[in-house]
């Protein structure tokens, strides 16, 4: 039996809550996120459980459906991410000689650019908005992927049975997704989980800047920028939004540490 | 033992001197700290254009009238002036012992070369980037007498009194110079501009008007380009003064500050663009004017904090202001949906393009899709740069429809020619031939009241066209500390520091 961590616990018990929190948004909220139910900034009480914003609207249920973008948003970029790092990963790494040298020059060069600073750049190219902002971070999680995946098959594909399959007339493409990728899944795995951390986090860097989810709809981090107004006023606004990207960026990051150390203690 | 307390007591002694002092000017009764939210775009008056430059700017310069606090142009570099019964000429009478900050009394050479430039006379008046003031293209200037100059119309201008408050400048400078080192008449004296940092301006002790002579005698506009961190500094002490706080900040405010309010001449609208098909129909814009209730609208944005609009024109200027206009849609949710049904859009749905950096215009925004929702239009939002803005919605036009703001100005004219269908930058494609000639009427006409006349008939005709959706103007809110007295309220953008004084 494996020992399980207090990390892998701590994670896995904030995402759950999470995606709780997410699939009953769904079905319902103690109020609609774009509607006005009080007067503003009202704290925290048992009506309203963190209290009204700026426009007297109900800060819990728009917190609510704020975490749809961020699986959506976490869910699709990493999605992303991980079948084109995976594809050129496994390319780079099976071919080898010249076609890993360019590829994996590509990957470095999109490594120099900071994740916000291209994903500002495709927002303005292409347009604001929630679509535009998930598949800029979803390209920006392609090289990541892809050196993992890289790694993975220049370690395995020297392994004996690599070249048993290969003796018997296994085709190159069955050898690198059958034969091959099990063995480096779990790495991917932890990178996925802490992939989906860094995309959360960079969704609430561009809704603040107000390049991301559009209003009315809500979104944390467009929430956090229309609480710094009124930071000292209504103090608990800013906390709301602030406390949620942190437990949900906290929750992947330690899910992601524990599944690694599980999947090390063999 | 004691020669080392000495030591030490004076290594203290100048610690504190040497260590404090930078930090805290403000805190003396001669010096004055206004934030600001941009820099100036230039320092020549005849090239600046900018709101943000002009509420800095107006203190050190004047023009042979300049903006008194009702919003009427008074005599400054002029004594007096006298019009021809056809409104062609102008005779202005230069006062006596005017004379620019740097000790040069100001000439009938000056006022003309001055307003010579922005009519547009000089040949690379384009190229020099000067900006025409349109009232003045065409007017012949002329010296008469010793002290005075005769402007020849060549037809009847309404808004050409508010054009004589452009800045006079000294002609016998460079005309590089005006940009590095403004000079002017005003009762504040350029001191100098530290980019991105402040503007320096110190007390003319020469001004002409020693009843109007400033009170303080040295000022500063720092510039935070970050409401939030000029609110820390205000109430930090660093800064005395700050101008447009937001509704959710006053309440962080303790009691050593207080917050002046007042209607400040803006017009807020959600523009409509005719050019698209629905809001083409009068049956739907009317709708959406039904469906918005402004009132309520007005208390969740602005704390009700506004006055509600009409017509393009704010209760401020209440010379040219036609009353009752507001009430010509009284919210009515049924009205709505039976127009929009009449006019067979009734599942009518449209995007709003608002300028980001505007939080008051997006907050505007959200709260207008929630009230169309309840009759049954759906709204989608688009934030857009201010930069964007500009170039897809108000040059480009290719947009449905936009919240934002029109400052005042002084004269009824160039705040309501921009619905003119011949305005070059008429955005809103709104068109309409009564509206037209009533404007040109009220440009053409000399005597104030039939101008009046004029402008509120126009106002009419676009409030029941449903031309524009007019929503409110919100109050200006300035805090400042409790010691700080005089705040002047203008109905143009203009931070008068000359009445400012501390008790």
């Amino acid at each position: 039996m494996k020992k399980i961590s207090w990390e892998f616990r701590i994670g896995l018990v904030l995402v759950l809550l999470l995606l709780g929190l997410c699939i009953v948004s769904l079905f319902y909220t103690p109020y609609g996120t774009n509607q006005e139910v009080g007067a503003k900034f009202l704290p925290p009480s048992g009506s309203f459980l963190f209290g009204t914003d700026n426009l007297g609207r109900d800060v819990f249920s728009r917190v609510m459906v704020g975490s749809q973008t961020v699986f959506l948003v976490g869910f699709v970029s990493v999605a992303i991410g991980l079948v084109f790092g995976v594809l050129l990963g496994s390319i780079a790494g099976f071919a080898g000689k010249w076609v890993d040298e360019v590829i994996m020059r590509l990957m470095d060069a999109m490594l120099s650019f900071p994740g916000i600073l291209f994903a500002l750049m495709y927002v303005a190219v292409f347009g604001f908005g929630i679509f535009n902002a998930t598949v800029a971070l979803g390209i920006m999680a392609i090289p990541r992927f892809a050196r993992i995946t890289r790694s993975g098959f220049i370690q395995v594909k020297q392994m004996p049975y690599i070249d048993l399959a290969r003796s018997i007339g296994v085709s190159k493409v069955r050898i690198m997704f059958v034969h091959i990728l099990p063995n480096i899944i779990s790495p991917l795995i932890v990178a996925a989980s802490m992939g989906f951390a860094t995309a959360i986090l960079a969704e609430a860097g561009l809704s603040y800047l107000g390049l991301g989810v559009q209003p009315p709809d809500p979104s944390w981090g467009r929430m956090l920028k229309d609480s710094q107004n009124s930071f000292l006023s209504a103090p608990h606004y800013a906390l709301a939004p602030g406390l949620m990207i942190t437990l949900t960026v906290l929750g992947f990051n330690l899910l992601g540490d524990g599944i690694r150390d599980i999947k090390e203690v063999k | 033992m004691k020669k080392r307390i000495l030591v030490v007591g004076l290594l203290l002694a100048a610690f504190l001197i040497f260590g404090c002092t930078p930090q805290t000017p403000a805190t003396s009764k001669d010096s004055l700290v206004v934030a600001v939210p941009q820099d100036p775009d230039f320092l020549d008056p005849h090239k600046a254009e900018a709101a943000g430059t002009k509420e800095i700017m107006y203190n050190v310069f004047e023009g042979l009238l300049k903006p008194s606090p009702d919003g009427k142009p008074v005599e400054a570099i002029a004594s007096a002036y006298t019009v021809s019964d056809d409104g062609l000429q102008y005779t202005f009478t230069l006062r006596e012992g005017v004379t620019f900050h740097n000790g040069k009394e100001v000439t009938p050479e000056d006022v003309i070369w001055s307003y010579s430039r922005i009519a547009g006379a000089g040949e690379d008046a384009q190229e020099s980037g000067v900006m025409i003031v349109a009232a003045l293209v065409g007017t012949k200037m002329e010296k008469v007498g010793e002290n005075q100059v005769l402007f020849t119309l060549s037809e009847p201008k309404g808004d050409f009194l508010e054009a004589m408050t452009s800045a006079v400048l000294d002609s016998s400078l460079e005309e590089a110079s005006h940009n590095v080192e403004p000079v002017g008449t005003g009762p504040y004296k350029f001191v100098s501009y530290n980019p991105t940092q402040s503007i320096k301006l110190t007390r003319f002790d020469e001004y002409w008007n020693k009843e109007k002579m400033g009170k303080v005698k040295d000022v500063e506009f720092r510039l935070f380009s970050d409401n939030a961190t000029a609110l820390s500094s205000l109430l930090a002490g660093e800064v005395d003064l700050l101008p447009r706080i937001t509704m959710d900040q006053i309440d962080s405010l303790p009691d050593t500050f207080e917050v002046f309010e007042g209607p400040q001449n803006m017009i807020q609208i959600l523009g409509l663009n005719h050019a698209f098909p629905a809001f083409s129909k009068q049956e739907v814009r009317e709708a959406i004017n039904y469906a918005i209730d402004k009132d309520a609208l007005i208390s969740r944005v602005a704390d009700g904090k506004a006055a509600k609009l009409g017509s393009n024109m704010s209760p401020v200027m209440e010379f040219w202001y036609h009353d009752g206009l507001d009430d010509l849609y009284p919210h009515n949710v049924d009205k709505a949906k039976e127009l929009l049904a009449a006019a067979g859009e009734s599942d009518l749905s449209f995007t709003i393009s608002v300028p980001s950096n505007y939080e008051f215009h997006v907050h505007t925004a959200e709260v207008l899709a929630e009230q169309l929702a309840k009759a049954g239009i759906t709204v989608k939002i688009e934030q857009v740069e201010w930069g964007i803005w500009l170039e897809r919605i108000y040059f480009g036009e290719e947009y449905e429809a936009t919240v934002i703001s029109f400052v005042g100005k002084l004269d009824p004219h160039p705040m309501m020619q921009r619905y003119m269908s011949t305005y070059p930058q008429n955005f809103l494609n709104y068109e309409s031939p009564e509206y037209d000639r009533l404007m040109e009427e009220g440009l053409r006409a000399t005597a104030a009241a039939d101008r009046a006349v004029a402008y509120k008939a126009a106002q009419e005709v676009i409030a029941k066209d449903s031309g524009v959706i007019f929503l409110m103007d919100p109050s200006l809110m300035t805090a400042h500390k409790k010691n700080l007295k005089g705040y002047t309220l203008y109905p143009i953008y203009f931070q008068d520091v000359s009445t400012l004084y501390f008790e």
